[in-house]
């Protein structure tokens, strides 16, 4: 499904190198978890994934089912199957939740061209969705994340997410500042997406989610690079010892 | 000194010297000649023009405009259509005035006939608009004002005035009045349409009685050479509603000003305005709002979207009589920079004379959103398409001043269909 070769990224406003050759192979159907210390650039990652400006890959490569990803304008990817769960979900003014979720919908759609959703079956699915993440109507009234307490803007990052269907998943910390319940929640809805067709990347720092969520591969990032990779038994071992001895292995 | 008045002597009678006094409502069009003739007019830098050129709009000849091509407005509503071509009544092209719901007629008819409240009424909230700011065109207006419509409304309005403004490029001098008086209780909706040619220049005297409720919807269209300059003068009665929505496209030079007095207690007044354009776009908004009764409430959302070198105005006035306490006054105006080369110019200004009142004002520039476009994108939305939801989204406080849903989607629309 997505397979990362030696890549390299700097940021373009300085010269100041971040991900330092990751290389990264994840299978359609798997769930693949990526830890690290603060700072080891799992957000870059996604960022430069999904097409986000300010990064410069100097070096390495990113495809998504054999497509060269970094080649292309963030709204192919997208319409190529790719989602981004933002760790800090954008704000924006003006535009209605509603709106905002049937644009990108119908957007795909014609991108792949396929036919647009109707208004009335778009109001039907939304609907259904939003109420299994208990997302209110006052909720997809409001202008996009505007006012969402963090863990309303998590929970919404997942319903668009489940309107968009994407094949390749890319979470980035949507645990972090969800309550007990609402973390049930948001699993449920990504179990939920599990399939043979669709993989999933989640990053996060806690073991908490991926008891809900149980990944197939664990990996361990650092210092702009996967130091180590392994099963569901790796995150135990970050939530028991830190990083320590994973990173003094690694070098 | 002298030669600054002498100078602006020469401007109005350059201005002035192929243009004649129309037959009828004689003495309001004397009177107005020589209230503008002991004003001359304006010149650059003086005081409400120094961001605007005058000269601009008073130039002897006027370019030549194109037709414009863009598709009716407001084909959805039931409406009693009103057409001026080449700024002189198309009774061809016009629905039956009979019809329309309301007392209304051709200016030119009320003269010729003298009509009792339309001679008293002509030129009246000019005259009063004239202080504390003097306003030239406007009298200029009174004085030669070919034609336009006087409507009385005694009962709520059953159907909208549509007034469509066409031009066949050959007439470039359009010079048009109009007369509304709610009377009170009654309501109205007033649909101004299009550009009437390359040098346009209307006034609207608007009186709304106690209880009234007077809505008007103007939408100034793309024609780029376009040169307007408008004058809207209301007053507004007690628990009167007034509300007025201009959306501007394009055009070289427009110069909307706007006088409204909030006469009685309890009175509403609300305009807005969205506007955009590029390139050689230059948009001016002036406004002048007075709360000369108590607990009336005001507000003012201007929005100006510009591109390419082009250069938005606001000069919006909240004045707050003495009498005037529990005043709401509210004012924004913004513009949206698409790139380093547009400029917005803003003199936002209150005068409160009363203790207890409340006033907001506020005015921004900002730029789009990266952060805001990137999440759009990263949803699948193309960045065209991105770029016109912001640009909406921006514009949308404005547009929320439109009552009408039908409205307000029609001009939302249209506004898409633009950007894109
Ligand atoms: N635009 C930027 N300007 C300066 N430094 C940046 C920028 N973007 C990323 N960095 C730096 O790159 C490094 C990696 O950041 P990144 O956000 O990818 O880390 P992360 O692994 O997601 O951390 P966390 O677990 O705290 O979310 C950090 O040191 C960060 O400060
Ligand atoms: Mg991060």
């Amino acid at each position: 499904m997505l397979e990362i070769k030696n890549l390299h990224v700097k940021l373009e406003e300085e010269d100041k190198q971040i991900l330092k050759g990751v290389n990264l192979t994840v299978e359609a159907g798997k769930v693949h978890a990526i830890m690290g210390p603060n700072g080891s650039g799992k957000s870059t990652l996604s960022y430069v994934l999904s097409g986000r400006e300010g990064y410069e890959v100097t070096e390495g490569s990113a495809t998504l089912e054999g497509e060269e990803l970094l080649e292309m304008e963030p709204e192919e990817r997208a319409a190529a199957g790719l989602f981004l769960a933002f760790q800090y979900p954008v704000e924006i003014p003006g535009v209605g939740n509603m709106t905002f979720l049937r644009t990108a919908v119908n957007a795909q759609r014609k991108a792949r061209g396929e036919e647009e959703m109707s208004a009335a079956e778009f109001l039907k699915v939304v609907r259904e969705k939003a109420k299994a993440l208990k997302i209110d109507a006052d909720m997809l009234k409001r202008p996009v994340n505007m006012g969402f307490s963090g863990g309303e803007k998590k929970r919404n990052e997942i319903l668009q997410m489940a309107m968009l269907e994407p094949k390749m998943c890319i979470l980035d910390e949507t645990d972090s500042g969800l309550d007990v319940d609402a973390m049930k929640l948001v699993s449920e809805g990504v179990n939920a997406l599990r399939d043979e067709g669709r993989a999933f990347l989640v990053i996060t720092h806690y073991q908490r989610l991926l008891d809900h969520i149980t990944p197939d591969v664990v990996h361990i990032m650092a210092g702009g690079r996967i130091v180590k990779t392994g099963g569901p038994e790796l995150a135990l071992e970050v939530e028991r010892n830190g990083y320590a001895d994973i990173m003094s292995e690694a070098v | 000194m002298m030669a600054r008045a002498q100078a602006k002597q020469d401007a109005l009678s350059a201005r002035i010297a192929a243009l004649a006094l129309p037959e009828g409502l004689r003495p309001a069009r004397d009177a107005a000649l020589a209230r503008l003739s002991g004003m001359g007019l304006p010149l650059r830098r003086e005081e409400y023009w120094i961001y605007t050129d005058p000269a601009r709009l008073n130039a002897a000849e006027p370019p030549a405009l194109a037709a414009e091509g863009e598709a009716d407005f407001f084909a959805a509503l039931d409406r009693a259509r009103i057409v001026f071509t080449d700024g002189a009544f198309d009774a061809a092209a016009s629905d039956d005035l009979a019809q329309a719901g309301v007392e209304i007629e051709t200016l030119s008819d009320a003269a010729s006939r003298d009509i009792h409240w339309v001679r008293d009424f002509y030129g009246s909230l000019e005259t009063q608009g004239q202080t504390p700011v003097a306003r030239p065109f406007a009298a200029l207006n009174t004085a030669f004002a070919a034609d336009g419509v006087v409507i009385r409304v005694t009962a709520e309005a059953t159907r909208p005035v549509e007034l469509v403004y066409r031009s066949t490029g050959t007439v470039s001098d359009p010079i048009l009045h109009h007369c509304v008086k709610v009377e009170g209780g009654a309501a109205l909706t007033l649909l101004e349409v299009g550009f009437a040619g390359a040098r346009y220049n209307t006034t609207l005297e608007v009186d709304v009685a106690d209880g009234g409720r007077f809505n008007h919807i103007r939408t100034q269209g793309r024609a780029h050479e376009r040169v307007a300059n408008t004058h809207l003068f209301a007053r507004v009665g007690a628990e009167a509603v007034f509300k007025s929505f201009t959306l501007s496209a394009n055009g070289i030079l427009t110069r909307n000003e706007a006088v409204i007095e909030l006469a009685g207690a309890a009175g509403v007044a609300h305009i807005a305005g969205a506007a955009i354009g590029e390139a050689g776009f230059h948009h001016d908004d002036t406004v002048f709002i007075t709360h000369g009764a108590p607990g009336c409430e005001s507000r003012q959302v201007y929005k100006k979207v510009l591109k390419n070198g082009a250069v938005g105005v606001f000069q919006g006035k909240i004045l707050v009589r003495q009498v005037a306490q529990k005043t709401d006054g509210y004012q924004i105006s913004q513009s949206l920079l698409l790139d380093d080369d547009s400029q917005f110019l803003a003199k936002p200004e209150l005068e409160i004379y009363a203790d207890d009142v409340k006033c907001s004002h506020g005015s921004t520039s900002g730029a789009i959103d990266e952060t805001g476009l990137f999440y759009l994108r990263s949803r699948g939305v193309p960045e065209a398409e991105a770029r016109v939801l912001l640009v909406l989204a921006f514009l949308a406080e404005a547009l929320q001043e439109i009552e009408d849903e039908t409205i307000a989607e029609e001009i939302r629309s249209r506004l898409e269909s633009w950007l894109l």
